[in-house]
């Protein structure tokens, strides 16, 4: 079980969240090509590592968190809101 | 350990000896000779400076493609490159359902072909996998999910598929122990395939290295490929553990592993890496002699042969690569187990792992050439690979033995996602997780 802990409500169990996906891919913009959009759409890095990734606070504050979570540890290096820059793991890229 | 490791044999083609035929007789002949005349089943073989085909992974799609290539292609310059021992990634960790039970007609169409490839597995390998047809039954609850469930048991008729339908009181009669009234969740009535079933999972492992071996592939153990080298837009071989290999053609078949795999060649997929948890019980006397799946929640469960309940649930929902688990997902299976089965409740666990499986953006598998000349996958098989090896290792070895896909496979081109022809096995669009 992760414990992930909320900016807004604290230490809380990973049942109340709900997994939101990779947060690296950006929107592209509305001009691009459709292969950028087939990249935003379905493509990803699926690393084994360190994931920059979207969690919802659904049992919560029903707010967007970020974090930066390990996908072999599950260590949790960092959590923020939506909004928030996060100081990526040493020697990740935030893209 | 008293017997000292055997020299490989790979530099004495002719120093193995296959295994033999196995039979009724032989058993009989064998157990009045004490058991001494068994041979070794397949050869552990040292790496080649090069192949025809490398195959990466040696599960059931790595092992059935290599078995297809080299008995049924006539491709038998062949090996399989795996980083463990074979048989201890997926293919030994799955709960063995087979079934042909799927939403989109290109699915059932190939997962069926598949099943009647299992009909015949064991007369083809010559080798006793258990394959167990003993019914896959599925509950459903909700007037909606009869109608969806009526639908399915139609497109799977007119692909040739097998499916009938129980009321209550058949149900209650097949399956005594199920409780059809659990407050929350009636049980309205049920769907079963009666050629669904399950097969014991290693023996498939060891069924097709055999067979492969004996035709002439090297299956090379402890070997992890860390580099797909290239040169002029064309793969030419594996970096690895134990030196480079080189190919004509490598087929990517890592399961969990193949965003990892096809990374090494710059290549995103539209995949996620998810755990998915199994489960097995105590041994009991005979309980449930058929496989059946609760269509209020994300719960199976068939008995084995040992006597043990195997069962499972849903996928961890977070990219992971990690073997483990989360407990709120076990909790989650026990409590669905119990709605169904309550007499589970008294069962005590006796051990619980996971594996790491490709799930793709569309829930559909991707067996494909990627794009970098002679490079290939047999991947994406989300939770449901394990009924597929036979199909899977067939049309992979097409793929790689003709350059075209088999017919059956024509919808799992990974170009499908560019094309817009993504083939939504879930109905849930672009969130494995929610898969
Ligand atoms: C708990 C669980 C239950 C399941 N239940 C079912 C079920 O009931 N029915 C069903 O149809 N399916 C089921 N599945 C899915 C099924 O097990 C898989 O889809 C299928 O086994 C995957 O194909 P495989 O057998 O080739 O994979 P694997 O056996 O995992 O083979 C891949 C191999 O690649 C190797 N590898 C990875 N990276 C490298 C590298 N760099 N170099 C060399 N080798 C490498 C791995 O060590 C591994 O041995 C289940 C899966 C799980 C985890
Ligand atoms: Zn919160």
């Amino acid at each position: 079980m992760l414990r992930i802990t909320c900016p807004h409500c604290g230490v809380r169990d990973e049942v109340e969240f709900r997994y939101r996906g990779d947060a690296s891919v950006q929107r592209p913009p509305a001009d691009a090509d459709a292969a950028a959009f087939v990249a935003y759409v379905y493509e990803r890095d699926n690393p084994r590592g360190w994931h920059h990734e979207w969690w919802y606070h659904a049992a919560g504050c029903r707010q967007y968190l970020q974090l930066w979570r390990h996908t072999v540890t599950h260590t949790i290096h960092a959590v923020g809101t939506a909004t928030d820059t996060l100081t990526p793991p040493h020697g990740m890229v935030d893209r | 350990m008293s017997v000292p490791p055997r020299p490989a044999d790979a530099r004495r083609p002719h120093a193995f000896r296959a295994s033999g035929r196995y039979s009724a007789l032989r058993l009989l002949r064998e157990a009045l000779g004490g058991h001494q005349g068994w041979r070794r089943a397949w050869r552990k073989a040292e790496p080649r400076k090069e192949y025809q085909v490398v195959i990466v992974g040696g599960g059931g799609h790595g092992l059935a493609t290599a078995y297809y290539l080299a008995n049924h292609f006539g491709i038998t310059d062949v090996a399989v490159v795996e980083k463990g021992p074979i048989g201890l990634g997926n293919v030994g960790r799955n709960t063995t359902i087979i079934r042909s039970t799927y939403y989109r007609p290109e699915n059932i169409r190939f997962y069926d072909h598949s099943l009647r490839l299992w009909e015949g597995l064991e007369q083809e390998l010559n080798f006793n996998a258990m394959v167990s047809q003993r019914g896959v039954v599925y509950t459903y609850h909700t007037d909606g999910q009869r109608d969806h469930m009526i639908r399915r048991a139609n497109d799977m008729r007119l692909a040739g598929a097998d499916c009938v339908e129980l009321d209550r009181a058949a149900l209650k009669a097949l399956i005594p122990a199920i409780s059809l009234d659990s407050g929350r969740f009636p049980v309205l009535g049920a769907f079963m395939q009666p050629r669904g079933g399950t097969v014991r999972h290693d023996a498939v492992a060891w069924g097709y290295a055999r067979g492969a071996s004996e035709a002439g592939v090297d299956i090379i153990e402890h070997c992890e490929v860390t580099g797909l080298r290239q040169a002029n837009g064309r793969v030419t071989g594996v970096e690895t553990t134990r030196g480079f290999i080189g190919a004509g053609t490598v087929c990517l078949a890592v399961a969990g592993h193949s965003s990892h795999l096809a990374g090494m060649a710059g290549i995103r997929l539209p995949i996620e890496t998810h755990a998915l948890q199994a489960f097995v019980s105590e041994a009991i006397k005979p309980f449930l002699d058929v496989v059946l799946m609760f269509g209020a929640g994300h719960f199976y469960i068939s008995q084995s042969d040992k006597g043990g309940m195997v069962f499972g649930g849903a996928i961890d929902a977070h990219n992971t690569y990690a073997q483990r688990g989360t407990q709120w997902i076990a909790q989650e299976v026990a409590a669905e187990g119990v709605a169904l089965l309550p007499a589970l409740a008294r069962l005590r666990i006796l051990r619980q792992w996971a594996g790491v499986m490709d799930m793709t953006m569309d829930g559909t598998p991707i067996i494909s050439k990627l794009p970098l000349d002679g490079l290939v996958m047999n991947g994406g098989w989300c939770y449901g690979g394990f009924k597929a090896i036979p199909a899977g290792g067939y049309t992979a070895a097409h793929l790689i033995a003709h350059g075209e896909a088999h017919p059956l496979t024509a919808h799992m081109d990974v170009g499908r996602f560019a094309a817009g022809l993504t083939v939504d096995e879930p109905g849930t669009g672009p969130f494995p997780w929610a898969h």
